[in-house]
Formats: structure tokens, C-alpha cells, sequence
């Protein structure tokens, strides 16, 4: 269950767009290297069709589809699957480095309630995270349904479920000096947009969690009600504003921030299997 | 009538008419409406949950943009033995179609449909509800 920090640097700190996919069919692993070379080939089709991702420079494409055995819940769950599109430009000189442009990778972290019901030639993996131009996500995305009949879709985050998140992860212990836990929340029905932003000290977040959790290890819709509403009322007595009838929009603590558009940044490697599997459930619950 | 907030305001208590039927409005988008409808419900009369008293949820067509836990909202009417309607008011057919089924249920609160009693209708909501 231990993840290697190193093996996983690559996805900290990072703005990751969510989706939620449904099951690949006809997916075989030993083939990544055909995959590879078949969507670089549909990437420069496209290209040449007048879909170009960048305009001026003449970028050659590298596609890259590597398995990561070690990025997974159990032995149930299929491993994740990592896309990494690099970047040669042909003008510069030969010894120059590729360069990443997007990555983006498809994982499942103790998805088995979902994968034990599928039937045998699909593959599952819900969960998809991109990073890098939506253009050429929209590119992948549009091969990989075409080529294993699948589809994407965002993944939007509710303020409930965004609540769950501030909840679990500010009660989180750890080592290092924490960064506030932050919830922003937006007002409706304004003329001009309004956004409230309330910062927490992290410790005080974590001591007020800590009051209201019974059981260590699991949660309950009662536990994270009674913490939202404890942040509410200390608001609403200093500054006489009801948050409660405000839509909580992003939320923010050193585990991981979330925003409600499907947009999550992991900054610790410590808790990555409990936020994944998170935010696989919500995957798996878009899917059915 | 509508009111923001329960109890009402005892300026205009010899002028308001019989009331036949409560319906607590519940904003799935707020928390706020929640916790406003289980204060005021501390307001009403026990009379009322025989039949006269119905939740009503709205903007459930935004299944991104909940605050709510719906189990929260069921388990609410279950303890006050009042139905739990839902509905979306920015689509005007739902719109219509709810309007409807309130005016029916008011109609069966005020007695005007002879033979059904509030309570009657209620059980038998409630019975459909668990088939």
C-alpha cells in the first residue's frame, strides 16, 4: 500500500482535470507500444487535417503509454495507465530534449465494487486525470473512445462532496508545517460575482476534526455536517454571513486542494491512495 | 402565503385564513434552507403532520451544484410523517407538473375531495413510497 515517493513526484503538485471513463474494451496491455504509435499516428492525421494544437512552430508528437504497476488500490484493481505527449521540435538541433507537452493517466484505486459486475473483455479504469491543453486532451480522449468504444466525461465535484474532502483531509496528520486549510465559497444570485474566502489554521482545523470524529478511520455525513457547520457558525458570528446559503467552490488543505469543476491538485504523497480512491468513487458514481 | 420563516408574524393573525397546508421549501444548492425549515418546523402545530405538511426540494436538476444530503432530507420527512417532493423549478414542465400536485394535495387538505382525508392521502403516499 506504501507508494514510492519518487515513483510518484510526477503527479504532485500538479492541476489535474478530472473524468470520469467507462470501461475499455478489448484493451490488452502487452500492446502499448502499437497503441502508442497508433495515436501518434492519429494526433499527426489530425494535425495535417487542420486541427492544430499549436500554431507557427511545426511540433513533432511523441506518444508514450507506459503501465504503472504500483499505482493501484488492490490486486482487484486493473494498474494505472500513464499518455505522455512530448515535443521535438524540428527546428532546434538534434541532441535537444524532448519536451512534455500534456500527460494524462487513467487509474483505478479500490474500484472492485464497479469492476467485479463487468464483464470479461472490458477493462477498468474510471478515473482519468489530464494535465496540459485541453486540445490535445479533447485529441486522446476522441482516439481512446473510438479505438475501446469508452466514454469520457468531466467530473464535477458538488459541495458536498467537496465538504467530504475538506473534512477528511484537514483531519489528516502531518509531519511537516502545514499549509491553512482554505474553503472558497461563491455567492449566488448577485449582481457582480462575489467570492468568500476563508482561511483556517491548519491546526485548528485538524483539533476541531478531531473533536467531532468518533470512530478514526471512518466518516460519516453526520461527522463532516457537524464540522461544516462549526466553520459556518464562527463565520456567521463574526461577520454575519450564512455561508450555508452560499456554494462552496473549491476547497484547499496541504493533503490536496479541489475545485467544483473537476480540477484537483495532490501536494503530499502520504494520503495519495485515500484521496484517489475518493475521487474513483466519484468516477464510478458518474459512470452508474 | 409565503414566509421566509416560521413563526409567522402575529401582526396579521385575526386576518389570515384557515391554513390547510405547509409546505417547507428545501434548496438542494443550500444548507441554509435546510437548517431555516428544520428550525421552523419546531413552530408548528402537531396537528398539521397528520397530512397537512409537505417538503418540497428544489433545483434537483443540478445534481453538480448539491449542498444537500438527500438521505438527510428523506430521513426528515420520515420523522415528521410528511411526504418529501422533488422537483426542478427551472424547467417549466416540472414546474407545472408540481404545481399541480400541490394544488391536489391542498385540495385533500382543505376537504374539498370528498371521500379522502388528508391522513388517508398521506398513508397512502407513504405506502408507494416503500413499494
Amino acid at each position: 500500500e506504501s507508494v514510492d515517493a519518487q515513483k510518484i513526484a510526477w503527479l504532485l503538485r500538479k492541476a489535474w482535470t478530472l473524468y470520469s471513463v467507462t470501461p475499455l474494451f478489448r484493451f490488452h496491455r502487452a500492446r502499448l507500444t502499437e497503441y502508442a504509435r497508433l495515436l501518434s499516428a492519429f494526433i499527426a492525421a489530425e494535425k495535417r487535417k487542420g486541427l492544430a494544437v499549436e500554431v507557427g512552430v511545426e511540433l513533432d508528437i511523441k506518444v508514450a503509454l507506459t503501465s504503472l504497476a504500483d499505482l493501484r488500490g488492490s490486486e482487484l484493481d486493473q494498474a494505472a495507465l500513464l499518455v505522455q505527449l512530448s515535443s521535438r521540435s524540428q527546428t532546434s538541433s538534434r541532441n535537444s530534449e524532448d519536451k512534455l507537452v500534456w500527460s494524462g493517466w487513467f487509474c483505478s484505486m479500490f474500484g472492485d465494487d464497479f469492476s467485479e459486475n463487468v464483464l470479461e473483455d472490458f477493462t477498468c479504469l474510471p478515473l482519468f486525470l489530464s494535465h496540459g491543453a485541453e486540445s490535445y486532451t479533447t485529441l486522446v480522449g476522441s482516439w481512446f473512445q473510438k479505438t475501446f468504444d469508452c466514454c469520457f466525461r468531466r467530473l464535477a465535484i458538488s459541495p458536498l462532496n467537496l465538504s467530504w474532502m475538506v473534512a477528511m483531509w484537514a483531519g489528516c496528520k502531518l509531519d511537516r508545517a502545514a499549509s491553512a486549510v482554505e474553503l472558497v465559497f461563491s455567492v449566488p444570485c448577485l449582481s457582480q460575482p462575489l467570492d468568500i474566502s476563508y482561511a483556517i489554521h491548519p491546526e485548528d482545523a485538524k483539533a476541531l476534526w478531531d473533536t467531532v470524529q468518533k470512530t478514526p478511520g471512518e466518516i460519516t455525513q453526520e461527522e463532516v455536517d457537524v464540522f461544516m457547520d462549526c466553520l459556518y457558525a464562527h463565520f456567521h458570528r463574526h461577520f454575519k454571513i450564512h455561508l450555508s446559503a452560499t456554494k462552496l467552490v473549491k476547497v484547499s488543505t496541504a493533503v490536496a486542494s479541489a475545485h467544483c469543476d473537476g480540477i484537483v491538485k495532490i501536494l503530499h504523497s502520504q494520503y495519495l491512495p485515500g484521496v484517489l480512491m475518493l475521487l474513483t468513487e466519484l468516477a464510478i458514481s458518474q459512470i452508474q | 402565503h409565503l414566509a421566509r420563516s416560521l413563526p409567522l408574524s402575529s401582526e396579521r393573525d385575526h386576518l389570515r385564513p384557515r391554513i390547510d397546508l405547509i409546505v417547507f421549501m428545501i434548496d438542494i444548492k443550500s444548507k441554509y434552507s435546510l437548517k431555516n425549515v428544520e428550525t421552523s418546523l419546531a413552530y408548528v402545530d402537531a396537528s398539521f403532520f397528520l397530512g397537512k405538511v409537505c417538503f418540497l426540494v428544489t433545483g434537483v436538476g443540478r445534481v453538480n451544484a448539491c449542498s444537500i444530503d438527500t438521505n438527510a432530507v428523506c430521513k426528515l420527512g420520515e420523522a415528521y410523517c410528511s411526504p418529501v417532493l422533488f422537483c426542478e423549478l427551472e424547467l417549466e414542465g416540472v414546474r407545472v407538473a408540481t404545481a399541480q400536485r400541490l394544488l391536489r394535495i391542498l385540495q385533500i387538505c382543505a376537504g374539498h375531495i370528498p371521500g379522502v382525508s388528508a391522513l388517508s392521502f398521506v398513508s397512502l403516499m407513504r405506502k408507494s413510497d416503500v413499494d
